[in-house]
């Protein structure tokens, strides 16, 4: 009497086995592997041990320019994806001009385009205006008006801040299409009632829609983060040194080519396939959560 | 008799070409529970949406407790704090518990503390029949749980005037005399309202006037003994004898 229910048990056991198996992600052994393989010769091989160290400051450099780009241009998608949904025509049109350009311009483009056009200009205007500020405050040193102007008649901008500037904005555009995707998303009910309570449009906004579209563009905004690191590697292009440029730097004088250029994928892997993990376990939780 | 809480002139809404009221005159007295019936697409809800401003109307003119609506320098917010309305969705506000969803707008818009918020949340939770689910979440309440939190979270604020659009219309029928039941002996407190329903019962029950509308007009405005019993209009009469089986 017992033998078909364990036998029908031990079925649906093998085939959970096989769907846990299959569920599993190998893809993420597979680079774990060969993660360890290429730890392993950076441990027994001198050159591998050079390039890492020769890399190592760049490591900091690439995270440091995605973080704060990062940071901005979330702020900027925020803002503008805000506007993208306003009923107010000039903050539409201004905010829909910028994400047009934004995604229509290879960001390259944009990179070189703010290094050596936008913000030529502007630090041009900016030390005018110091100067002009100096002259403004002739009654001695301790004025603020002079010491402003000696200050802003000095202004330079290091490549890294340009190539900063250039990442926000381009993914400024990016972030608010997610933004403004992720608010149209909610359900126009949910404004009503919002407003039916008598909050503003700004109150319901920072209290009942955000809060709501929020969670939803989490995942999407965390595959921009990954994107970015990425991307940051065209600042390169300005000679910022970040993990590319000192490949560039250390391959083209050693000639290790294949080795340089290994460490330097490693690495921008590294954290590409730690990251998307964390944006897989975001996406599951907030599955769960409904 | 004191004068009329919400007054309605010649009130028109037009979508394009879709006349959804066309003309629409209504005056309300304080404490008097108006149901507005009527076939879909006649503009009733239109209609009720125009009191407080969520639709813009073509033309015509609204004052509710005395304030112009239409008029440029009216703070809209300001009137539809005093304007509760409850919604055939319920539009609870799914990432927050049923208490949050009744005391954010009392903190935000009356700018209540905390504390007192949550009182008088609980309050009107224990008026509908659910303190116990302060703590749940919209996803985990039934469509009668969460209409009813709807009804609480307006009537946190203190409304003058309770608007409601087809309450039960969403709703599984076993659940719908839990939300009339909770609307019933609000109509017994005196509250002013104005309800867009299709349940004949409670129009019987609880209305001081019924007002049939078709094509966004008002047909018939009149007390619900003389509608059921002796319609006037050829309208109102082939509207009756559909829905009154």
């Amino acid at each position: 009497m017992t033998e078909p229910v364990e036998l029908r048990a031990d079925v649906s056991t093998q085939t959970k086995v096989t769907d846990q198996l299959a569920e599993m992600p190998w893809w993420f052994l597979f680079i774990f592997l060969t993660a360890i393989y290429l730890v392993y010769s950076f441990y027994f091989n001198q050159t591998y041990q050079e390039i890492f160290a020769f890399l190592k400051d760049g490591f900091i450099v690439t995270i440091r320019v995605t973080l704060i780009a990062y940071s901005i241009a979330v702020t900027i998608g925020l803002l503008t994806g805000l506007a993208r949904v306003s009923k107010n025509p000039i903050l539409y049109n201004v905010a829909s001009v910028y994400v047009q350009i934004m995604r229509g311009v290879p960001i390259l483009v944009t990179i070189l385009y703010v290094a050596f056009v936008i913000t030529p200009m502007a630090v041009e205007q900016v030390n005018k205006m110091g100067v002009w500020l100096a002259e403004l405050g002739l009654l001695g040193p301790d004025n603020v008006l002079a010491l402003l102007g000696s200050r802003t008649a000095g202004l330079s901008v290091s490549f890294e801040a340009r190539a900063i500037t250039a990442l926000a904005i381009s993914y400024g555009a990016f972030s608010a299409e997610i933004f403004r995707a992720g608010i149209e998303s909610i359900g126009r009910g949910q404004m009503e009632a919002a407003r039916s309570l008598g909050m503003s449009y700004l109150q319901s906004m920072r209290y009942i829609i955000l809060p709501q579209a929020v969670r939803r563009v989490l995942p999407p905004l965390g595959n921009d983060f990954i994107a970015m690191l990425k991307e940051s590697s065209l600042v390169s292009a300005l000679g910022v040194k970040d993990i590319t440029q000192l490949g560039k730097l250390y391959a083209s004088s050693s000639f290790e080519y294949l080795k340089t250029f290994n460490i330097v994928a490693f690495m921008y892997l590294f954290m590409t396939v730690l990251l998307s993990l964390g944006v897989k376990f975001m996406e599951k939780r907030l599955r769960m959560d409904g | 008799m004191a004068e009329p809480i919400i007054v309605i002139k010649d009130l028109k809404k037009h979508f394009g070409h879709v006349r959804a009221v066309n003309g629409v005159s209504l005056e309300v007295q304080p404490g008097e529970v108006v149901v507005i019936i009527g076939p879909s697409g006649s503009g009733k809800s239109t209609l009720l949406r125009c009191i407080n401003y969520l639709e813009v109307p073509t033309s015509g003119d609204i004052w509710v407790d005395g304030i112009h609506l239409s008029k440029k320098t009216t703070n809209i917010n300001a009137v539809r704090r005093e304007v509760g309305m409850v919604f055939q969705q319920f539009n609870l506000f799914p990432h927050l518990t049923a208490l949050e969803n009744v005391t954010i707008a009392q903190t935000v818009v009356r700018k209540r503390k905390k504390d007192e918020a949550i009182r008088i949340a609980m309050e009107q939770l224990e008026r509908v029949g659910i303190p116990e689910k302060a703590n749940a979440y919209p996803g985990q309440l039934s469509g009668g749980q969460q209409q009813r939190v709807a009804i609480a979270r307006a009537l946190a604020m203190n409304p003058k005037i309770m608007l409601f659009d087809e309450p039960t219309s969403a709703l599984d029928p076993e659940m719908i005399k839990e939300v009339l039941d909770v609307m019933l002996s609000l109509a017994q407190e005196g509250m002013t309202m104005v309800v867009v329903t299709h349940e004949m019962g409670f129009a019987r029950n609880a209305a001081d006037r019924i007002i049939f509308m078709d094509n966004g007009v008002i047909v018939e405005d009149t007390t619900p003994t003389e509608l059921f019993t002796n319609p006037k209009h050829e309208r109102t009469k082939m509207f009756l004898s559909k829905i009154l089986h």
